[in-house]
């Protein structure tokens, strides 16, 4: 992260995916900063051993950061993806609920307890899921913090049915000190 | 009383160590009634510390009576404060008026006993747990010249907290 960004910096989301390895965010982020380019908020996961980020990159149009990362993602058999966007930094939105989800892996986990939260007006600010236990024994777990506007207890009263059928529910209200 | 002008990181004066209060006198005094306003105009703010406003000195405000049903203390007027004893472990968010737009996971001790004097020099000790156990912590790092910064942990690390 070079200068601070402009106040009407037009922002582009950068989206990265392949086969996981070292030194991937090095490389694209040396060619970001070489080509001028400034970076935002960033989220990099790896998921099911695949290299996945996606970054907020100002200072540049939509062509010449292609051509900016592409003898990175040549190199590297990387896919990307381009985005102009809007809205930029400093826009954070203050999670109230945390909601985690785990049980025997099975189709509908994720759509049953999203629809249940959005029914409520829940906003998902954060989401992260992913499956352990073993292949013949998968177990999905699920963490999400969000945004309830009518409290941990419209979520709880929501969510408490998926509890039926082996899935196990909790809602934890979070409450961030500021001092 | 007067609301102070808080410090915001990265300003290098936040991460400067503070010294003992040693005169308890009616400028301390008067140096508390600002510190709580500043704290009380800060919103949803449950602490401050005297180096949030550019005063070295080892001062904290905790108060945490706005929220409902926690074990608490009313406002706590701290002055010197050293923790003497921590008990457990507990993940939470913070935030700080000196670090707009930013909140993060912070591990502290679940318990602690502070001791501490009030503004007329008396020691008092004071069993604080969770959240008030928490702004307690948060702000004498402070006085140390440390930010909840220096502390975050990724959320990710842990699906699970412990249950206790």
């Amino acid at each position: 992260m070079s200068a601070p960004a402009k106040q009407d910096a037009q922002w582009h989301m950068l989206t990265v995916v392949g086969t996981d390895r070292p030194g991937i965010v090095a490389k694209l982020t040396e060619a970001l900063f070489r080509g001028g380019c400034n970076l935002g908020e960033a989220s990099m996961v790896r998921l099911g051993g695949n290299f996945s980020i996606m970054l907020m990159v100002e200072g540049t149009n939509a062509t010449a950061l292609e051509q900016l990362v592409q003898p990175v993602t040549d190199a590297l058999g990387l896919r990307v993806h381009i985005d102009a966007i809007h809205g930029g930094l400093h826009q954070h939105v203050e999670p109230n609920v945390q909601v985690t989800v785990y049980g025997a892996d099975r189709p509908g986990i994720v759509a049953q307890a999203t629809a249940a939260l959005a029914a409520t007006g829940f906003n998902i600010l954060d989401l992260n899921t992913t499956v352990g236990g073993t292949a013949s024994q998968p177990i999905y777990i699920m963490m999400i913090d969000g945004l309830a506007a009518e409290g941990v207890a419209t979520v709880e009263r929501a969510i408490a049915p998926l509890r039926t059928g082996g899935i196990e529910v909790s809602v934890t209200a979070l409450d961030t000190m500021i001092g | 009383m007067a609301v102070l002008e808080v410090l915001q990181y990265p300003d290098p004066r936040l991460k400067q160590v503070s010294v003992p209060v040693t005169l308890f006198d009616a400028r301390l005094r008067a140096f508390l009634a600002d510190l709580e306003a500043t704290m009380r105009a800060g919103p949803g703010s449950v602490g401050i510390a005297a180096p949030q406003v550019n005063h070295f000195l080892r001062v904290a405000i905790i108060d945490v009576s706005s929220k409902p049903k926690i074990p608490q203390h009313g406002c706590l007027r701290l002055i010197n404060p050293e923790i003497m004893q921590r008990a457990g472990e507990l993940k939470g968010r913070e935030g700080c008026m000196s670090v707009p737009d930013y909140t993060g996971t912070v591990v502290r001790a679940q318990s602690v006993r502070v001791r501490a004097q009030d503004a007329d020099g008396q020691w008092h000790e004071f069993d604080c747990e969770g959240y008030e156990a928490r702004a307690v912590q948060h702000e004498i790092d402070h006085l140390d010249g440390l930010l909840f910064l220096d502390r975050i942990v990724s959320p990710r690390h842990d699906l699970f907290r412990r249950k206790r």
